[in-house]
């Protein structure tokens, strides 16, 4: 694509002709650029994700990428996301059989096979890694995931404020065992599928929420996977990195500086910490500080807040455009904060009930980055 | 065995330069010398031997020679004289989704891959088997491959070694003689980063042979008997039948050898070291003495290791960096193509001369050139104050231990820096740390935080036995051997909370 138009301008348009697009072994790579920083910090580090996927590539070939009116109403779509701790699975890797397993299971259940896999958070690693699993399975993945960015708790997906009921989880794991849990609501389906991801080592493939393509439309985040091969093709030898992915997110620059400070805490599970940095060039003399949660959650100036969840804050390496996760970040590092508006879904009310700034503890009322912006 | 006066031979092979040291029993330099590397690097390696040898009353009081060479780098680098490896990993059913060497280069691959296999084996984090060894797969495997040496990776072994252990008898059973690599012995958690470690590993036997055999004949082809020991990337020694079996740590040792080096003859322990060369400039901290290290992933040749390294920031400033024309320099080529020798190229060296830092070279400097060499400086000394508040993080008060034949390039007030030091001999630290660097051994594993104080006491005190243990198998005196480093790093979202424990014992070599 050597056109001026952004790439997922010429994605839309081919979308709508119905011209079949596929993920290539070379989209990969933009695509965990992409979903790097769709991360917003968060989500898990890409690069096993482009591993797996690149190799079932080379196996199965190329991925088509179908939009939702691509499919028939009554057509099954695979959720699917791997659960569990990063410290294990970037020791023990996925068995290649799992996702196999949950399709099996859903055809014994619906009485029918999947006709899409679909991403459940497209920010890190759970973006790319889907690839993989559509490559393995035979089938399209579906141009959509359940949250636009990564958020770090299962309730937090577009079907829970849509309002589709979590009455199904289908988990697979290493060893080929399969359980499908019937769960009276999200809240007993995080606790038991919690255990069951213990007993599996901790670390497992998980499909919840299997919906029609029907059903899909407006609980599902749509367009996000060519979002996200753009974003990674934007930076692509530009002479301005960061200047091409500001415009091709459509980001506020919140601040170019240096990190200078960085307070990092563990609890309950979670890295919470405060970063701090300081401007250099034109931005001398102001001071950021982002309030991180697994993700960066709040960007605050002279003790106003610039932009919170659930809009989406990327650090980037200033030179590269590359994104930061929250636990690479240091003291030094030259960067630049991006942030940018998330889906319409997250700003109804049961949207930011559900991962607005109050939803991680912060009192704060929720205003959109680019009103605060202008 | 050193005796009384015996002496030891410190030699660092470097992009640019080769340098070797003499140090006497009390640790003085008495010989020192500079070659150009060489592209096979043994000439060089040859010729500065010879160049500290011929400055020597007696050099048959040469005890010992230390050894940082770049051998391996190259090997891999230029895909030579590597080893065919059977690579095994035990590990299914899961782990499939990544097959080994999925990520190698082609050509690294074709070079190195005698066979590969995934077979039942492998551990869950908590220590239960994913599924009991495989052992006819192993067998069946085995008698399939024609190899010079076999990789053994299994899932969770650095908590749990025992199936890797059984794979080593199984192949001596098999193959015989057959050189093998266990990845538990090698690399930390992180199955791929740790398989590829093992795998260059075994790949690089033969190249640690050709190695130990030149230099062995080089040191007795000028009458010495001596022993021999390999630095490796953290700053300290390994007896030579030690690196045989793990070659593969000796990548990376320069710029370790150049941070204890900086802190032997400073005398300073805890301080920013910027180590000058021709092409450019490494800064790292020294913590302690030691090398502060990198959390990040190392790439050796286009292949992911998860080695601890020395954090090292390297930016091109060099003395022979070629001013208007950066990164590019001229290299050894500095005594020809510079302006203080003569020559037309105008390096940084003319410059840091120009700005009145050092006397270097036989001609002066011309003065049409003298306002872009001061521009230059200018530069440089920004790209270095940038680069120290970099490593710094945030500590602005160290020392800047200077070294490296470049070091009068840097400017005698460094901003994010304390005191510049400019220890004696700073233009061959590199090669007194490799001479004055002990014996380690590190060990990593999972411990269960819970189980009682006691449970989890023990088994951190017998992984301390156990790295020290090491540290005195790569050849450290048992008597002298410390735990030099003690971290526990808490695991998360784990259902019962364990850390990953850490353990380095190091000490001087043994009389």
């Amino acid at each position: 694509m050597t056109l001026s138009v952004p790439r997922s301008v010429v994605k839309a348009l081919a979308m709508q002709a119905r011209i079949s697009l596929d993920i290539s072994l070379e989209d990969v790579s933009a695509l965990a650029r992409g979903c790097a920083v769709l991360g917003t910090g968060g989500g898990g580090d890409v690069r096993a994700g482009a591993l797996a996927a690149r190799r079932a590539i080379r196996e199965h070939g190329e991925v088509p990428v179908v939009g939702l009116r691509d499919l028939p109403g009554d057509a099954l779509v695979l959720p699917l996301s791997g659960i569990g701790a990063p410290t294990v699975s970037h020791e023990m890797i996925h068995s290649e059989d799992e996702p196999v397993r949950i399709r099996d299971e859903i055809e014994r259940i619906f009485g029918r096979a999947p006709a899409a896999v679909m991403s459940s958070e497209i920010g890190g690693a759970n973006g790319v890694a889907p690839v993989a699993w559509a490559a393995r399975l035979g089938l399209p993945l579906l141009d959509a995931d359940a949250m636009g960015r990564a958020f770090p708790e299962v309730q937090m997906v577009s079907m829970y404020v849509a309002g589709i009921p979590a009455n199904l989880v289908i988990m697979s794991d290493v060893v080929g065992n399969v359980v499908t849990i019937r769960p009276v609501d999200g809240l007993w389906s995080e606790q038991i599928a919690r255990a069951v991801c213990v007993a599996s080592g901790s670390s497992a493939l998980m499909a919840d929420y299997v919906l029609t393509a029907r059903e899909c439309e407006g609980a599902v985040i749509e367009g996000t996977v060519t979002r996200a091969i753009a974003i990674g093709r934007a930076t692509e030898g530009a002479q301005d990195p960061l200047a091409a992915l500001q415009e091709e997110l459509g980001a506020v620059r919140l601040v170019t500086g240096k990190l200078t400070d960085l307070e990092r805490r563990t609890t309950g599970g979670f890295v919470r910490g405060t970063v701090t940095i300081e401007g250099t060039g034109d931005d001398r003399g102001r001071t950021l500080t982002l309030e991180i949660q697994n993700e960066n959650l709040v960007a605050v100036e002279d003790g106003r807040v610039r932009a919170m969840v659930p809009d989406l804050i990327t650090v980037v390496d200033t030179q590269t455009a590359t994104a930061v996760q929250t636990e690479g970040l240091r003291y030094g590092q030259r960067v630049t904060v991006l942030a940018w508006p998330c889906d319409p879904l997250w700003r109804t009310p049961k949207g930011l009930e559900t991962a607005g700034p109050r939803a991680f503890g912060y009192d704060l009322d929720y205003l959109p980055v680019e009103k605060i912006a202008s | 065995m050193s005796g009384g006066n015996g002496l030891r031979i410190g030699i660092d092979v470097g992009g640019t330069n080769t340098d070797a040291v003499v140090l006497d029993d009390t640790d003085r330099v008495v010989a020192k010398a500079k070659r150009p590397t060489s592209p096979d690097v043994t000439e060089g390696l040859r010729a500065a031997l010879d160049a500290v040898l011929a400055e020597l009353d007696e050099p048959g009081r040469v005890r010992r020679v230390m050894l940082g060479t770049t051998h391996a780098t190259n090997a891999i680098l230029e895909r030579r004289a590597l080893g065919r490896v059977a690579v095994l990993r035990l590990g299914a059913p899961a782990t499939t989704s990544v097959p080994p060497l999925s990520e190698w280069p082609d050509d690294l691959r074709k070079a190195v891959a005698a066979g590969t296999a995934i077979v039942r084996g492998g551990h869950f984090v908590d220590g239960r088997e994913i599924a009991p060894l495989d052992v006819d797969a192993v067998k069946r495997f085995l008698s399939g491959v024609e190899a010079d040496a076999v990789a053994v990776t299994g899932v969770f072994s650095p908590a749990s070694a025992d199936q890797e252990n059984r794979v080593a008898e199984i192949v001596r059973g098999e193959l015989g003689d057959v050189a093998v690599s266990l990845s538990h012995e090698i690399g930390s958690l992180g199955l791929l980063e740790r398989e590829n470690a093992t795998v260059l590993n075994a790949a690089l036997y033969g190249v640690a042979r050709d190695v130990t055999t030149a230099l062995r004949s080089a040191l007795e082809s000028r009458g010495l008997r001596v022993e021999t020991f390999f630095a490796q990337n953290d700053g300290t020694l390994m007896a030579v039948d030690y690196a045989a079996r793990y070659p593969v740590l000796t990548i990376g040792s320069g710029p370790a050898n150049s941070l204890r080096g900086a802190a032997y003859l400073s005398g300073v322990e805890d301080a920013i070291v910027a180590d000058v060369g021709g092409t450019s400039t490494d800064l790292g901290v020294l913590v302690g003495g030691f090398p502060r290290e990198s959390a990040a992933a190392v790439e050796i040749g286009g292949v992911t290791t998860n080695f601890r390294m020395p954090d090292i920031l390297s930016i091109a400033l060099g003395g022979g960096t070629v001013v208007g024309e950066e990164p590019r320099s001229v290299g050894y080529r500095i005594g020809r193509e510079a302006l203080v020798f003569g020559g037309s190229t105008p390096t940084m060296t003319d410059a840091a001369v120009a700005a009145g830092r050092g006397s270097v070279g036989t001609h002066g400097v011309p003065d049409e050139w003298r306002e872009r060499l001061a521009r230059a400086v200018r530069n440089a000394d920004e790209q270095v104050a940038d680069a120290v508040d970099r490593v710094a993080l945030g500590k602005a008060d160290r020392p800047l231990i200077a070294v490296g034949g470049g070091a009068f390039l840097l400017a005698g007030d460094v901003p994010g820096a304390g005191e510049v030091i400019r220890p004696a001999h700073a233009e061959v630290a590199n090669a007194v740390g490799a001479a004055i660097a002990f014996a380690s051994g590190r060990l990593e594993t999972i411990v269960p935080a819970a189980g009682g104080e006691t449970g989890r006491a023990t088994l951190i005190e017998k992984a301390k036995e156990e790295a020290a243990a090491r540290a005195v198998a790569a050849g450290a005196d048992p008597a002298s051997v410390q735990i030099v480093e003690l971290s526990e790093i808490p695991l998360s979202y784990l259902p019962e909370p364990a850390v990953r424990l850490h353990v380095k014992a190091a000490g001087p070599l043994a009389r």
